[in-house]
């Protein structure tokens, strides 16, 4: 196996050329490693994308969204086996949380999905947040991008379990799957703005437990007082543990597709993602060029200044950009 | 950019006892790895292949049904196939102290018993990981 460093005498990019061709031939390893790359901001994964991006757009990207415990996992779990059953590929991308205080993650989420190993059809890639707060890891969405480029037919992507606001997840699928499971409170929880709005379609998930019914019944109204110029989400009732409803869920995901795929609506949908991402890149690397122009030392200094109220954080703001401006 | 460690905990055969792998799991965690935890009763087959698209560093089996050489050597058999082995292996559980000697030569960096605290596992897999 290559080592996880870059040999001296290639460049980055000849390095990404390497990489390119190898998941392009289905190359597992390469694939995995890659992934690493991106994780780890080291430029031979973005070289990488670069070559394989003209290839992306063939897979339908389906996020999976919810509480924690709602059973996302155990539905994906399912989802890869009535997708597998159509014939289809599938790669997953599965988020646990990072912890903010050391850095460390348990990335639990196989657990559910153990049956699949075995099946080169099949790709599964647990990720840890790493300091990213919306639900997804940084990397996702340039993980995303390889698993489409790779062939993989669908790419189901689980985010870490969310509260009221983690709505990445629009940021990067096609169609969002909302978890929801009955017990979690009631019509005004439902109402609320964040998670619930950006269901495509909604799974109430351990529909045999008592109040499923109401729930469905909650988000059905909610739903009711919403517009929808092109797509009704639908409330699809599931049990996960079971495989009940899974099929209903399946049929609403491409249903969803289709209607999508007519009318330009995709191509439309997938442009506004691709500027968002490049635009939050572009933000991202101002800030780390505004912030090289200080030392680490002086930097503390200012933080240290900062925490003293010796500086208030608008100038302290001002101060770093100015700097660089300057500069 | 300092990246995390990571490693896949791994419960080979039938036995259900996965305390002891899921207190190290938590330990690594709060040692700043990223710790894939794959659950009970995998094949040698399975935690190489989930090792493998998981891109993890490190392999820690954990066994206590007393059927380790057979199991753990079959993990480190499959890596050499795989041309994989640059991933460490270490292993845990009830392993009696003669048996050591057979699994290191089987390829298992390190085997770690009962009593053993967590910080040596630790800082085990942290100088041995090839960065």
């Amino acid at each position: 196996m290559t080592s996880r460093g870059l040999d001296s005498n290639l460049t980055s990019a000849a390095a990404g050329a390497g990489w390119a061709e190898r998941v392009v031939h289905g190359d597992r390893r390469a694939l995995a490693r890659v992934i690493s790359f991106l994780e780890n901001e080291d430029l031979q994964g973005v070289d990488t994308l670069k070559l394989l991006y003209p290839r992306t757009g063939r897979a339908h990207v389906i996020g999976l969204t919810g509480p924690p415990g709602a059973g996302k996992s155990s539905l994906a779990d399912k989802l890869i086996s009535e997708l597998r059953h159509g014939g289809k590929t599938v790669g997953v991308i599965a988020v646990d949380p990072t912890s903010p205080f050391s850095g460390g993650a348990i990335l639990g989420d196989r657990v559910r999905m153990q049956g699949w190993t075995g099946d080169s059809g099949v790709y599964i890639r647990s990720m840890g947040t790493r300091g990213s707060l919306g639900g997804l890891a940084r990397a996702a969405h340039g993980a995303i991008q390889l698993l489409d480029a790779a062939g993989f037919d669908y790419v189901l992507v689980e985010t870490v379990g969310v509260g009221q606001s983690e709505v990445d997840i629009v940021r990067v699928a096609d169609t969002v799957v909302v978890v929801a499971v009955p017990g979690l409170g009631d019509d005004i929880q439902a109402s609320k703005a964040g998670i619930m709005e950006i269901g495509d379609i909604f799974a109430v998930n351990k529909a045999d437990l008592p109040g499923s019914k109401r729930v469905i019944t909650e988000i059905e109204m909610m739903l009711d007082l919403g517009m929808h110029p092109y797509w009704r989400p639908p409330v699809v009732p599931t049990v996960a543990a079971t495989g009940q409803g899974v099929a209903d869920l399946v049929k609403a995901i491409q249903d969803h597709y289709a209607v999508l795929s007519t009318a330009d609506r995709l191509r439309q949908h997938r442009l506004e993602r691709e500027k968002e991402a490049v635009l939050l890149r572009l933000g991202e690397r101002l800030r780390r060029e505004i912030l090289q122009a200080w030392s680490a030392d002086r930097l503390s200094e200012l933080w240290a200044a900062l925490a003293a109220k010796e500086i208030d954080p608008y100038s302290l703001e001002d101060k770093l950009y100015h700097r660089w401006k300057g500069a | 950019m300092e990246r995390p460690i990571r490693v896949l905990i791994a419960k080979p055969g039938l036995d259900g006892h996965d305390r002891g792998a899921k207190v190290l799991a938590r330990a690594m965690r709060d040692a700043g790895m990223e710790v894939i935890y794959t659950g009970l009763r995998q094949t040698p087959e399975q935690i190489v292949e989930a090792a493998l698209d998981e891109d993890v560093d490190v392999i820690g089996l954990s066994c206590l049904s007393g059927a380790h050489n057979h199991l753990f050597p079959r993990v480190t058999e499959l890596l050499r196939e795989k041309n994989a082995t640059d991933i460490l292996v270490i292993g845990g559980g009830i392993i009696p102290d003669e048996d050591i000697p057979g699994l290191k030569e089987a390829g298992i960096s390190a085997v770690f018993t009962p009593g053993t605290p967590t910080s040596v596992a630790i800082d085990f897999v942290k100088e041995n990981v090839k960065k």
